[in-house]
């Protein structure tokens, strides 16, 4: 597998095997997750970070990438029932745990309501920050009965968008998310803030 | 950037995690919560051979009260859980508002308490929580068990008294006597951020004056920094304005922060004097 | 100006929700990093860790040997087959700037790889191409450079004294750029006026920092020996021109599609050395390759941006009246100069703004500093100068005690002197002409919606209780639809459906709604008929891009003409197939309807089959047509901005109390899209007014190189943002529309800073430069209690 680079200077063709890199030095481990509702055997090597095992693993490419350091909020998915950064978890980590991720969230084939909140408010532009802050909301909102506009502001805090300047996110998070009582029997009821 | 190849050992007890830490001769780093390691290797600043991730210990993952009223925290326990503790929230309030002021919730799903105080990040929250509040360590190796008070674990930046081979098993907080009342203060640019300077003050009282007092600053030295002259000022009197004025005047001796980009050194001099004056009256009003 | 005068409402002047939102909802969006190809490989860079040095022996061998490693490149390797890059188009300098101004422009190629001397932090030294970008990461860190470091010059007014230190070792001297451009009489006019005011205002260097760093996908067809590459660029026919003249292959085996982009601000607007190699290495190695910059590369490696100090004088008579403006201004242009005379030249023709000023003065000089080069980002060469101006305009109001809200009202050019002529050269080489605007209006609303009265009534009360208050204006114009051209190509499907082709892709700003909007007004079909391609150099052959406020302007009048004529062929052909006049014909509901008899109606569909059976009409080759538009002028776009903040002198907080911006952009086609992108820009506006700082240490080094260090703007820092709208159709298009998209990104800097020292009046504070940081204006302050007696 190790033969060196031919002659930089002459083009070259394919002489390897493709697919995964099974030349990776680090060791590997097998992992049962459930994603977005489907149980997952998989290997994975030790240092494969989450949010790369399900974009590039998975092919669970809505969950995106901003920084790989935690400071952008663009890879935040849920890791049983809670929000996460997956660029700061390897996937390895996630053995034995529930993922879900943006992908889960139109379950019956339509938008829900959160989703359907930024599309109404225009709480998006580029899309590019936009699953990580659907999840960060979702997590809200399944954590608690009752949601008042400072958790609003504190599940958004973490979460970076360079396009829309947050107007727009916060008003269509507040109609999606506030709630001062307990859950509305009616799901589809849309809320204005 | 992606991390450099290392192995990841997931331990299921704590005999198991430090059996793993043992092995002298690869270089061994413990993985809780990974929200300061995993970036740290994400940016390649660091090149451990073994991962051992303690988040599966059964027996580190809870907080418990004993019957002293300490109450104990295990290195599994996330920063969230702890957050949302009531136990904690009524017993040790200071430690439940820095808590809140750590990162974003999404950080705090993953982080724990113990990682927090291993890291000793000098403009972390918890550790300067843990002096104030008279903390013990608990660091467990193949070669014993240490009790560590708070005072002596933390050296300098981003760095412990723990040794390569212990794992930190806990963190317990004494009980707060009554008459005692404690305030955390902290200053930063955006909400989230690390703090550019803060304090945790806590005050015991005898009648009407000060009986003891802790002032520890973070965010304005590589460690927690306790400024026992400012504390001596407030001792054997009611908390006042000139109380204060003298605790405060102590610190322009005592605190020795470096400037950075973000701050200078006398900015956070200056902002670790006005926190203390909002947490020292805060604390008092607080001892009941 | 619809043809269907008489029939349904437009789409345009509508708010229509985005037909781009579900997609993207569902995280089905397809960006750089989402494509996935079978036996696709990762490319990782060797960046330059030192500011300056020569470097010998880049040695691959050890990385060549590491497992899952494919390809190791170092410029040795690229010797005899490229040549460093230019960004030719921007490059170039129009004709009357050359004649009249004359300015010396001096370009320094990048190589692709560096050879020999590396000149900033960031720069690409070596590539590694492997199995996972993981294993080429690996690869970096075993390639052995040795560098010899040579003195690095970081400050650019440094740069420039006599006996700096050489930036580039190849380069004669540190100049860049340098001209001279004005009207009237500066000197004479300063002998003669009231007041003078004079000062420094710098802009800081920003990075553009959209969420989704830059990235490229390139494969060569097995089977048609083509080469495709994906790419998040703002300009893909550009890039296609570049990529073909770089590896040497017809523009036509180039095929460049841009794919969904996650913002581009101007950092995706031009081209980077990454877009040449790797399509290289694709070609080399027969496999797909792609390259998804991290986020340490996007803050160093990627362009930067603003950084200019500005030496500012402005004089006026006693009432007030401007008489000349001077400007002497430096940029940065970091370690080469790669785009010519954009920045600076923006920066000089929108100096003066919506201000009649007589006697204008301007030098320019761009110097090199060995820092990541910069280029255009949001608003491009405009914050820099209208923070200069809107500055000293607060400094003149200051000196005169005059309210600075009248003063702007005295100086702003009015809507009867449109067309308005400054006496100055635009971007082009011709005379600069405002085509239309309201000024006086924009000021009026303004100073109504914030209520000016009463906030000065409660900055006063404010003051007796120790607590800071202040008010802030920026005014700035923005001279949108930047030529030469662009295309459309518009076609009806054989479904009946309508396909829009045009080279302007989107970064966000919702063109598949808005173009869309425009083509079904112009056809009389409804928008769910029609879909855009936008930024697929297969599709149409000629194309300039997404940057610089344009794409709206120009895109949007060329679909608009293509459709029309596309109407009438549709309706031609029908008349032919139906043997009717086509005067008597309409298109209603996808169909053909001969005028008042709906009974007699022809889909499009049906014209579509009908049209091959059919010899020599009018359908000939389909219903398709292409249509390019050149501007014929800018379309002149304006803004004001005015915010109220109140400031804690014991931290040096700042909170925005108010925030509202007044705009005006002509026509708007989408109200909703429109405002969304004004409060965006502002934001980031907002962001380099408070926060945003690339930094760099004396060596050289990016300290500000994370997203923990480079400060964005969060959900807490940008307050809800107040919008009016002031409308002026433009007369230089069919459609009256001006380009909007940087105009927000303009105002915040100035309008902060003037608000800022406004509240801060009492201690004498003086603010030069941004961000007003808690930490910088603490300093202000101590310095300014320090000489308060
Ligand atoms: C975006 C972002 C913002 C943040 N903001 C803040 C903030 O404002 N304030 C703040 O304090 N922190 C902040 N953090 C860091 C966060 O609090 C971390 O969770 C914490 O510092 C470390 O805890 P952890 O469990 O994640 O530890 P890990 O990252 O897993 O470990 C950190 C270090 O401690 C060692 N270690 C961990 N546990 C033990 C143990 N039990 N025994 C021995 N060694 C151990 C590890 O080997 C490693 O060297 C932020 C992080 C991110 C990504
Ligand atoms: S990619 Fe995970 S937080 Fe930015
Ligand atoms: S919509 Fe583009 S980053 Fe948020």
């Amino acid at each position: 597998m190790n033969e060196p680079t031919a002659d930089l200077n002459h083009p070259q063709l394919p002489r390897r095997p493709l697919g995964p890199p099974l030349s990776e030095p680090s060791c590997w481990h097998d992992i049962r997750v459930t994603v977005n509702g489907a149980p997952v055997c998989a290997q994975v090597e030790s240092r494969l970070l989450l949010v790369d095992f399900l974009r590039h693993r998975l092919g669970l490419t809505g969950t995106h990438v901003g920084c790989e350091q935690g400071s952008c909020g663009a890879c935040t998915i849920l890791v049983d029932g809670v929000g996460v950064r997956s660029c700061l978890t390897l996937a390895v980590q996630a053995d034995g745990s529930d993922v879900r991720t943006v992908e889960s969230l139109a379950e019956s084939g339509e938008l829900n309501r959160l989703q359907r909140a930024f599309h109404e408010e225009h709480g998006m532009q580029c899309g590019f920050c936009t699953p990580g802050i659907l999840m960060s909301m979702t997590a809200l909102e399944e954590s608690s009965e009752v949601i008042d506009d400072d958790a609003i502001m504190e599940h958004l805090g973490g979460n970076l968008c360079r396009c829309t300047g947050y107007v727009n996110i916060r008003n269509a998070a507040r109609r999606a998310c506030l709630r001062e009582r307990s859950r509305p029997v009616d799901e589809g009821a849309d809320r204005d803030a | 950037m992606k991390p450099a190849p290392f192995d990841y050992r997931a331990a299921h007890s704590v005999a198991e995690a430090i059996r793993l830490l043992g092995d002298g001769d690869r270089e061994i780093k413990v993985l809780a919560g990974g929200q300061s390691l995993l970036p740290v290797l994400n940016m390649r600043m660091g090149h451990p051979d073994v991962l051992v991730d303690i988040c599966r210990i059964p027996e580190l993952g809870s907080i418990d009260v004993d019957s002293q009223e300490a109450v104990h925290i295990g290195a599994a326990v996330r920063q969230a859980q702890a957050h949302a503790d009531p136990r904690l929230r009524s017993g040790w309030p200071v430690l439940t508002e820095a808590i809140g002021h750590i990162g974003h919730p999404q950080i705090r799903n993953r982080g724990t308490v113990c990682g927090s105080l291993a890291h000793n990040d000098p403009a972390s929250e918890l550790p300067a929580v843990a002096v104030a509040l008279d903390a013990e360590l608990v660091a467990r190796s193949q070669r014993g068990l240490r009790r560590l008070n708070a005072a002596d674990f933390f050296d300098g930046p981003f760095s412990t008294v723990l040794e390569e081979d212990e794992l930190l098993t806990e963190v317990v907080f004494p009980r707060q006597p009554a008459w005692s009342g404690s305030s955390f203060q902290e200053f930063s640019t955006r909400v989230g951020d690390f703090a550019t300077a803060g304090v945790v003050v806590r005050l015991e009282r005898a009648g009407d004056v000060v009986s003891a007092a802790r002032l520890v600053f973070f965010g304005v030295g590589g460690s927690p920094v306790r400024v026992a002259a400012a504390e001596q000022a407030l001792l054997d009197a009611p908390v006042t304005p000139s109380s204060t004025a003298a605790a405060v005047s102590a610190l322009e001796e005592q605190l020795d922060p470096v400037g950075d980009i973000h701050a200078t050194a006398a900015f956070r001099k200056e902002l670790a004097a006005q926190l203390a004056v909002t947490g020292i009256n805060q604390a008092w009003e607080r001892c009941a | 100006m619809t043809p269907e005068e008489e029939g349904p409402a437009p789409f345009i002047g509508r708010s229509i929700p985005r037909v781009e939102d579900d997609r993207l909802l569902r995280g089905q969006g397809r960006f750089i990093d989402d494509l996935q190809i079978e036996g696709m490989l990762e490319v990782a860079f060797l960046r330059s860790p030192v500011a300056h040095a020569r470097i010998h022996e880049v040695d691959l061998t050890a990385a060549a040997g590491l497992p899952g490693v494919v390809a190791v490149y170092n410029a040795a390797a690229l010797v005899g087959r490229v040549e460093p890059l230019l960004n030719s188009e921007e490059l170039r300098i129009p004709e009357g700037i050359r004649s009249t101004i004359d300015p010396v422009v001096r370009i320094q190629p990048m190589p692709l790889l560096a050879s020999g001397e590396v000149n900033y932090v960031g720069q690409a030294i070596a590539m590694v191409v492997a199995e996972s970008r993981y294993l080429a990461e690996d690869a970096l860190e075993v390639i052995d450079v040795r560098y010899d470091e040579l003195p690095a010059v970081i400050d650019p007014e440094a740069a420039l004294e006599e006996g700096s230190p050489r930036v580039l070792l190849e380069a004669e001297d540190n100049i860049g750029i340098h001209l001279e451009h004005g009207t009237g009489d500066v000197d004479q006019a300063l002998r003669s006026a009231a007041v003078i005011v004079e000062d420094t205002f710098a802009s800081q260097r920003y990075v553009p920092s959209p969420m989704e760093c830059r990235g490229i996908v390139a494969h060569r067809d097995p089977f048609s020996g083509r080469l495709t590459v994906w790419s998040n660029t703002q300009t893909p026919h550009r890039v296609r021109g570049h990529i073909a003249s770089c590896l040497g292959l017809p523009a036509d085996d180039v095929h460049v599609v841009a794919v969904d982009v996650g913002g581009g601000f101007g950092q995706k607007g031009i081209l980077v050395v990454e877009e040449l190699l790797i399509p290289l290495v694709a070609q080399d190695l027969g496999r797909p390759v792609r390259w998804t910059e991290d986020r340490q590369e996007n803050l160093t490696a990627g362009s930067h941006a603003r950084e200019q100090i500005h030496h500012i004088t402005a004089a006026a008579d006693e009432s007030g009246r401007l008489l000349a403006v001077r400007d002497r201004f430096v940029v940065n242009l970091g370690a080469r100069n790669m785009v010519g005379l954009v920045v600076p030249y923006n920066s000089l023709c929108h100096l003066i703004g919506p201000y009649r000023v007589p006697n204008v003065q301007i030098e320019a000089t761009g110097a090199l500093t060995n820092t990541m080069f910069t280029s255009p980002y949001r608003g491009a060469g405009r914050p820099e100068a209208t923070f200069a101006m809107e500055r000293i305009m607060d400094r003149l109001a200051a000196k005169l005690e005059m309210e600075p809200a009248e003063l702007r009202a005295r100086n702003v050019v009015t809507p009867q002197e449109m067309p308005y002529q400054t006496g100055l050269l635009d971007r082009r080489g011709l005379t600069q002409q405002y085509d239309s605007g309201d000024y006086p209006e924009m000021l009026d609303r303004a100073v109504k919606m914030i209520d000016l009265p009463r906030v000065r009534t409660e900055q006063q009360k404010a003051r007796v209780d120790g607590r800071y208050v202040g008010v802030g204006f920026a005014m700035y114009l923005e001279a949108t639809a930047l030529g030469p051209f662009e295309g459309a190509k518009v076609s009806v499907l054989p479904s009946g459906r309508i396909r829009i082709h045009t080279g302007a892709p989107s970064q966000g700003q919702g063109h598949r709604t808005t173009f869309v909007q425009i083509a079904a007004d112009a056809l009389g079909v409804e928008m769910g008929e029609i879909e855009l391609v936008a930024g697929d150099t297969a599709t149409i052959p000629f194309g300039v891009g997404t940057i610089a406020s344009r794409a709206l302007v120009t895109a949007e009048n060329a679909i608009h003409q293509a459709a029309v004529l596309v109407r009438q062929r549709i309706l031609d052909s029908a008349a032919e197939l139906m043997e009717v006049d086509p005067a008597d014909l309409e298109i209603a509901d996808n169909q053909v309807v001969v005028k008042g008899s709906p009974g007699s109606a022809m889909s499009l569909a049906e014209l579509m089959r009908a049209i091959p059976m059919t010899q020599g009409g009018s359908g000939r080759d389909g219903l398709s047509e292409v249509s390019y538009f050149q501007p014929p002028n800018y379309a002149t776009s304006s803004g004001l901005h005015a915010v109220v903040v109140e400031v804690q002198p014991a931290t040096g907080r700042v909170e925005i109390l108010d925030y509202v911006v007044v705009h005006e952009a002509g026509r708007i086609v989408n109200p909703q899209i429109a405002d969304a992108q004004i409060v965006g820009g502002t934001a980031q506006g907002i962001g380099g007014a408070l926060l945003e700082h690339m930094q760099y240490d004396e060596a050289g080094q990016p300290v500000t190189s994370t997203f923990m260090d480079y400060r964005l703007p969060t959900v807490d820092t940008v307050p809800d943002i107040r919008l009016a709208e002031v409308v002026c159709p433009s007369p230089t298009n069919a459609l009256g529309v001006k380009g909007l998209g940087e105009g927000g990104a303009v105002g915040p800097p100035a309008a902060l800073a003037n608000a800022v020292e406004d509240a801060l009046s009492p201690f004498g504070v003086v603010i030069h430069s941004c961000p007003l940081t808690p930490d910088r204006l603490w300093a202000l302050l101590r310095a300014g209690r320090a000489t308060e007696r």
